[in-house]
């Protein structure tokens, strides 16, 4: 199991500190374009897509699907003791493919294709990283 | 205007050492410019022209040209990780086709091994704006390249043995290499059975840690022919920013999609012309999705295409890396572009070790992947000719 990993707090910028508040409430949000309507990821105070300045925040479903993983047997840094553990690209059903880790069950498990929701793990901060388990 | 034949590599040097605790970052800098211009039969007094990476020293070519004593007319400090030399030799073509300059410098150092930097360099990644999206979740630089293996193979049925295929043909040529890192033949087998580091990636999927360096020396067609020594004429120059498309990355390709196209084009040659290859190595899956988008085979039959020896040298159909690569011989810095080049311009004049010069070398590629398959990367491909002198 992998459920003890480590959870460092962000660096929040005034681009993204909208997604890192409302992990304080265990919301996923997502940006969104005001004009072309493309999700962006990850987020910008404008959109990439078209150049628009107009983005609006909006709670994502917060489920999706695993794209790709790997079982890193030895981290570095804050992940140095923490074992083996799965960090994943994680479709969003919204579109966007999210860095994090698949937790809540064993490494071994994991399969591409896999559906997964999130879940959030407290920073010292009080803002949370968003990790996935299976569905 | 195209770069086609707009400028020569007249010059190369690699650094022999694989670990250098004795010397400064910036005197490997002059060891590899001394040596390359050397090889050339230039001084420092004939260059005109520096370029570095955004690794090199204090203000990069402003500190660099004063420590090496050169009268500078045009710099570029680009910065596209290990590709960055690669995207270094058109941007000084494009240069000398403008009447920039003449003779252009290129250097490369670094101390991974000994120096305390970390895999990845010294560049400060806090700032990026990904930073807090990707730092986080613990994906080791290995991982970043395992998200890109795990994916192939669920897409295309690549398996972990056609991956250790890669490394075994680097590991046939480093056997002659006596600077090589890691000089013995490996089996697939012995591959397969070394610890597993990021699954699916093992311990001898992932290139060696180097301290090192290496010099490129571009020159004007017109010096190159004055200076009687075969050189490598510039053809096609390709370049690619490839990152993750606004959350939407794809991390079974790579920017080669698009810089190959461009070089081949430019060269007005195709896959089939080429008669050697440098492929950036930095893990065997960034060789196999390499050779797919330049074209070598279809994409996703990487995996068949080098499992029956393709890449080994002379008899394989398409022979790499035959310093034994960043896999096997060096990855300088953490940045394996320099060394790729270098072979490439070895292969082309027949002075590739013997056993695996590959006979009549009349058009190499050398290819450069920077940073990382799961992130942004920058991709360039050079095609080069054989001058003879």
């Amino acid at each position: 199991m992998n459920d003890a990993l480590p959870a460092q707090s962000p660096g929040v910028t005034l681009e993204t500190q909208p997604f890192w508040d409302a992990t304080r409430e265990g919301r996923l949000v997502l940006p969104r374009c005001d004009d072309c309507d493309f999700v962006i990821w990850y987020p910008r105070r404008f959109c990439p897509a078209c150049g628009s300045r107009s983005v609006s925040w909006f709670d994502a479903a917060g489920t999706g699907t695993v794209y790709t993983f790997t079982i890193v047997t030895k981290g570095g840094g804050a992940y140095r003791d923490a074992g083996p553990y799965v960090v994943a690209f994680v479709e969003l059903d919204e579109g966007p493919r999210l860095m994090t880790n698949i937790v809540e069950t064993s490494p071994e498990s994991v399969a591409v294709g896999q559906r997964v929701a999130v879940v959030f793990a407290p920073t010292d901060d009080g803002t949370a990283l968003p990790r996935f388990r299976p569905e | 205007m195209t770069l086609r034949g707009a400028a020569s590599i007249v010059g190369v040097f690699e650094h022999p050492l694989r670990e250098i605790p004795d010397s400064t970052l910036t005197e490997i800098h002059a060891d590899v410019a001394i040596g390359a211009l050397a090889d050339a039969g230039l001084t420092f007094a004939d260059v005109d022209a520096y370029f570095c990476d955004g690794e090199a020293p204090g203000l990069g070519p402003l500190s660099m040209a004063e420590y090496l004593g050169l009268r500078c007319r045009y710099a570029d400090s680009t910065e596209l990780g290990g590709s960055s030399y690669l995207a270094h030799v058109g941007h000084a073509a494009a240069a000398i086709a403008a009447g920039k300059c003449d003779v252009a410098l290129i250097t490369l150092a670094g101390k991974p091994r000994t120096g305390g930097a970390s895999p990845g360099g010294n560049r400060s990644f806090l700032a990026a704006p990904e930073a807090d999206f990707e730092l986080l979740w613990g994906a080791t630089v290995p991982a970043q390249y395992a998200l890109a293996a795990r994916r192939h193979m669920y897409e295309f049925g690549t398996t972990s043995a056609q991956l250790a295929e890669i490394k075994v043909a680097a590991s046939l040529h480093a056997q002659h290499n006596p600077d090589a890192f890691l000089r013995d033949p490996v089996t697939v087998e012995q591959v397969l059975s070394s610890p597993i580091v990021a699954d699916p990636l093992h311990r001898l999927d992932c290139c060696v840690v180097t301290d090192g360096g290496g010099a490129l020396v571009v020159v004007r067609p017109e010096i190159a022919r004055d200076l009687g020594r075969a050189s490598a004429q510039l053809l096609g120059h390709g370049e690619a920013l490839k990152h993750s498309d606004n959350g939407r990355i794809d991390v079974t390709v790579t920017g080669a999609a698009r810089s190959g196209p461009t070089a081949f084009d430019e060269a007005g040659v195709t896959p089939a012309d080429v008669d050697y290859v440098s492929i950036y190595d930095s893990f065997t899956i960034t060789v196999l999705e390499t050779i797919e988008d330049l074209g070598f085979c279809d994409k996703g039959d990487g995996g068949r295409f080098v499992s029956d020896g393709a890449l080994v040298s002379p008899a394989g159909r398409l022979p790499f890396n035959t310093d034994g690569g960043g896999l096997c011989n060096n990855h300088p810095g953490n940045r394996g572009g320099m060394t790729k080049v270098i072979e490439a311009v070895r292969q082309l004049r027949g002075e590739a070790h013997p056993a695996v010069q590959v006979p009549e070398c009349e058009i190499a590629l050398a290819h450069g992947t920077g940073a990382t398959l799961s992130g942004r990367m920058g991709s360039v491909t050079l095609l080069l000719g054989r001058a003879d002198a």
